[in-house]
């Protein structure tokens, strides 16, 4: 069965079509990428993943559910997080705490524990402490766990929405353009780091990157759309050679 | 112990504040301004909720006082009062100092499902639309208080000086300052407690990034719900308190003026903070007293220097001018408050030996 | 049927009022973003411009000591002229400073609330609580049309708001001032480097809001003639009910979202008693916002991530 069943989804905003028919399947344990030129739709499919848009057709199976029409926080409790374009980290908030606030959806305890401090809730909060610090060890952040986020270079805080959407324990990982404002050097890191993630926490990662490096050695399967049509999918070395994907690229002149 | 210190000597002063009044030591215009400011303590610690944690611009927690003393006074008198609109008293006089909390406490409810009056919009709405709504709502309330004529329309209503006398047959103490500092405490302790719960933490993620916090699997209308709920129901404690300590209530006493005081309050101590808030309170309770006083020398003085034209007398409505003109002062220089969302532990670290908060 | 139409003809002068001073509101929101809660209060000021105009100008006691028709004809530019003093005041010295320092917008719309309890209170401190009356400046004629009894200055009320609303509708679509409020709205940063001069548009938005809002206080007066300081208090939430109703930043929205209020309200306080006027007003207003919280004409807000 696979983790990740999208057939036929079409979405409409007003007039514009964003998305026309995009279907696609995700096994278990893939690393796949999702390109496309600017606008071509890649975001709005994220969105539509993670439940901020209710798309105007179509279907989404994930781990055997349906899950289209589901409030974002409900897709999240079933196993998907993800990063944002523009980072998006409550910067008034420790780093720490924005860690503690991704185990939101498994809190285990309601206002009237937190107020009267029941056991049920110091169990939990310990757990979730634990669960916080541990994340944050795997990806060496221990240090800053008191800072704000806007106090950290713009590298790290990359590291701490990557950090928050791990203490989710997902089993699907959506990364919308993670090597997003970084230089080479970070990029080489960031290469060696998905795929440590990758390997560490044994989930699925579907990335959208503008950077051909970046899903060029890091996916197992690429996905092409343009105008919210999928042009082309397979392996990384059938995409570079598809006259399609060239020209959507490219444009057409150049051929 | 000694990370008690600052735990004690608040209960210390607490015990001694009603030893005092026991005492008949304090003068009885000292007391009633001592519990107004124990009152305002509980309205704004509340309205902070909503305004320094949540981010949101409520102008109408009034109306959710307003809601908490007319409730709290209809329960109280007709648990404890032989009155012509419930009749025969429902519980005996002499339980009024056991059932009190129930009053309390129903009065609190009361005022948090009006809470939903506001939270349900706030699913949508956001900035300056939802602060339009808080003001309906405290209109809202306010007028349909004004159009029951059975508790006394805009006449106001009476009667629950009855229960506290009740209270004071039963045992000869400071009841309604014994309340308030009861109120008090539970008021902070909530918002304290649910505010460093990871729980409650998903209020300042609402309030700093939406999105991150639906995304991240904060329910986050259930979170508004929540806060709105927590934060008029506390209100409304604040109103039922009011209420018994007047022994009146009037529905044009809970108007936009009474929010707008709770606003100042909230803006001068810092969003978002309880300490820098509770500070606010007392510092306005004693502001707006002053001024009672200072006002008519300031006449004097300067009748005194010939400076003010004869027959022109400074009256009390100055009062309204300079609170406003403080607050706009304020912004203009000190927009964060006395402390900015941080907590005086957090401003003086080292008070951290001293107190324990949990 | 006639009483309907009676009451229909009531509405529109009421609702002359509330479009009047909810254009103000939706003329400095469009541009700054900012409620401006102490418009309502301008109004009332404008109200006692009229009145301290008027007194001055009019014979006998006066010092000028002119006739009716002059004085009508000269204390209208000159309350305009002075309310809108009064408005430019407050954003120069109140809204400006914060909007320099980047201040939230939050502090910016409280500052506006405590102007407003300013002008109210300050209003009653100096001059006390003895009410004024506006001179009679226009002979009350009655016309009848078909039993439907419609006084002169009723006609000019609804006339001076329709004109009103074509004058600020023609200068903001078709003026170059007009071009650079709505530049303002849409972005505030982009217009020092475009070579337009933020506040100079600025001053000229609060110049014309306040304007029209004292032209509002002036007719109010003549119509209800008793002032008191509470008087745009109340009046000037329901105008900017009416504004939010209508979709605020949108200068049709005020329009006809002054109608619609006031329509609402003296429907409700014809066949209600008059206690339940304000709970419907403030109730319609709770369930728009609710439903449509961009009002009539306002643009939905879309959240972009």
């Amino acid at each position: 069965m696979p983790l990740l069943e999208i057939s036929g989804l079409t979405q409409r905003f007003g007039g514009l079509q964003a998305l026309t028919d995009f279907s696609f399947r995700l096994e278990e344990h893939e690393l796949v990428g999702l390109i496309g030129p600017n606008g071509a739709g890649k975001t709005t499919v994220f969105n539509i993943v993670s439940g901020f848009y209710r798309p105007t057709a179509g279907r989404i199976v994930f781990g055997g559910r349906p899950v289209n029409g589901l409030k974002p926080h409900r897709i999240t409790a079933l196993g998907l997080a993800r990063t944002f374009q523009n980072i998006r980290l409550w910067n008034d908030l420790t780093v720490l705490d924005n860690i503690r606030l991704a185990r939101y959806a498994w809190l285990g305890y309601g206002f009237w524990s937190a107020v009267l401090r029941t056991k049920r809730y110091r169990r939990a909060e310990k757990g979730i402490e634990a669960k916080a610090r541990e994340v944050l060890e795997m990806m060496k952040l221990t240090d800053c766990a008191g800072e704000l986020p806007r106090n950290l270079p713009y590298g790290l805080q990359r590291r701490v929405e990557l950090a928050r959407a791990l203490a989710g324990q997902p089993r699907l990982l959506l990364l919308d353009e993670p090597a997003a404002g970084l230089n080479s050097a970070d990029v080489e890191d960031l290469i060696r780091h998905i795929r440590w993630i990758y390997d560490e926490f044994k989930l699925s990662i579907w990335m959208i990157e503008h950077q051909m490096k970046v899903v060029m050695t890091l996916c197992q399967r690429l996905t092409v759309i343009d105008f919210g049509c999928v042009i082309a999918s397979g392996t990384p070395e059938e995409i570079r050679n598809d006259p399609g994907v060239i020209k959507a690229y490219l444009g057409d002149e150049t051929l | 112990m000694r990370r008690y210190a600052i735990n004690i000597l608040l209960c210390a002063a607490a015990l001694a504040l009603v030893g005092l009044a026991q005492a008949d030591m304090l003068d009885k215009y000292v007391l009633t301004v001592i519990t107004f400011m124990g009152i305002n303590c509980i309205f704004a610690v509340s309205l902070n909720l909503v305004n320094g944690y949540m981010g949101e611009f409520s102008c109408g927690h009034g109306g959710f006082m307003c809601v908490g003393a007319y409730v709290g006074s209809l329960l109280s008198v007709a648990f404890f009062t032989d009155s012509k609109l419930f009749g025969a008293p429902l519980f005996a006089p002499e339980l009024a100092p056991f059932l009190f909390p129930l009053v309390l406490l129903g009065a609190s409810l009361a005022a948090a499902l009006a809470g939903l009056l506001v939270a349900l919009p706030s699913f949508h709405t956001r900035d300056d639309y939802l602060a339009i709504i808080t003001i309906a709502a405290n209109y809202i309330i306010i007028s349909i208080v004004e159009n029951i004529d059975a508790i006394g329309g805009p006449r106001g209503f009476s009667g629950m000086k009855k229960a506290v006398n009740a209270m004071s047959d039963f045992a000869d103490c400071p009841w309604m300052l014994i309340w308030t500092l009861i109120g008090v405490a539970v008021c902070v302790m909530t918002v304290y407690r649910l505010m460093t719960s990871t729980y409650g933490k998903g209020v300042s993620a609402v309030c700093q990034n939406e999105v991150a916090a639906e995304i991240m699997g904060v329910d986050t209308n259930r979170v508004k719900i929540m806060a709105f709920m927590v934060s008029s129901g506390l209100g409304g404690l604040a109103g039922a308190l009011y209420a018994h300590v007047y022994g009146y209530v009037n529905a044009q006493s809970f108007n936009l003026l009474k929010s707008t005081e709770g606003l100042v309050m909230v803006y001068l101590g810092g969003m978002g903070s309880i300490s820098g808030v509770l500070m606010a309170a007392v510092a306005f309770t004693l502001l707006v007293e002053a001024l009672r006083f200072v006002i008519p020398w300031l006449n004097d003085g300067l009748h005194a220097l010939s400076l003010l034209p004869a027959g022109y007398e400074l009256s009390q409505i100055w009062k309204w001018v300079i609170i406003p003109l403080t607050l706009i002062l304020l912004m203009q220089f000190r927009p964060e408050g006395f402390l900015g969302n941080r907590e005086l532990t957090q401003v003086f670290p080292r008070l951290k030996r001293w107190i324990t908060l949990k | 049927m006639e009483f309907f139409l009676q009451q229909c003809v009531n509405a529109l002068q009421w609702g002359s009022f509330y479009a009047l001073i909810a254009l103000g509101y939706t003329l400095v929101y469009g541009v700054l973003r900012l409620i401006n809660f102490a418009h309502g209060d301008v109004f009332m000021v404008g109200a006692y411009l009229a009145f301290f105009v008027s007194t001055g100008l009019l014979a006998p006691e006066g010092l000028f000591g002119f006739s009716r028709e002059l004085t009508l004809a000269l204390t209208i530019p000159l309350t305009m002229i002075l309310t809108s003093l009064v408005g430019v005041t407050l954003e120069r010295i109140a809204y400006r400073p914060l909007m320099r320092k980047g201040a939230h917008r939050l502090y910016v719309v409280i500052t506006a609330l405590m102007c407003g309890l300013i002008l109210e209170n300050g209003n009653l401190a100096l001059l006390g609580a003895s009410r004024r009356t506006l001179p009679v400046l226009l002979d009350k004629n009655v016309y009848h049309i078909g039993g439907i009894a419609v006084t002169n200055l009723k006609l000019m009320v609804i006339l001076a708001a329709v004109l009103v609303f074509l004058a600020l509708h023609f200068i903001v679509t078709r003026t170059r001032m007009g071009m650079a409020m709505r530049a303002v709205s849409w972005d505030r940063f982009a217009l020092p480097l475009m070579g337009i001069p933020l506040d100079r548009v600025v001053v000229f938005t609060f110049v014309l809001g306040s304007a029209v809002a004292g032209l509002g206080g002036m007719l109010f007066a003549m119509s209800y003639p008793v002032l008191e300081p509470y008087m745009g208090a109340m009046t000037g939430w329901k105008a900017f009910i009416a504004a939010v109703v209508g979709g605020i930043g949108e200068i049709r929205g005020a329009f006809v979202g002054g109608f619609l209020l006031a329509f609402v309200e003296v429907m409700v306080a014809a066949f209600l008693p008059s206690t339940f006027r304000d709970l419907f007003a403030f109730s319609v207003l709770l369930f728009i916002l609710w439903q449509r919280p961009t009002g009539i004409f306002g643009k939905p807000l879309t959240a972009k991530i």
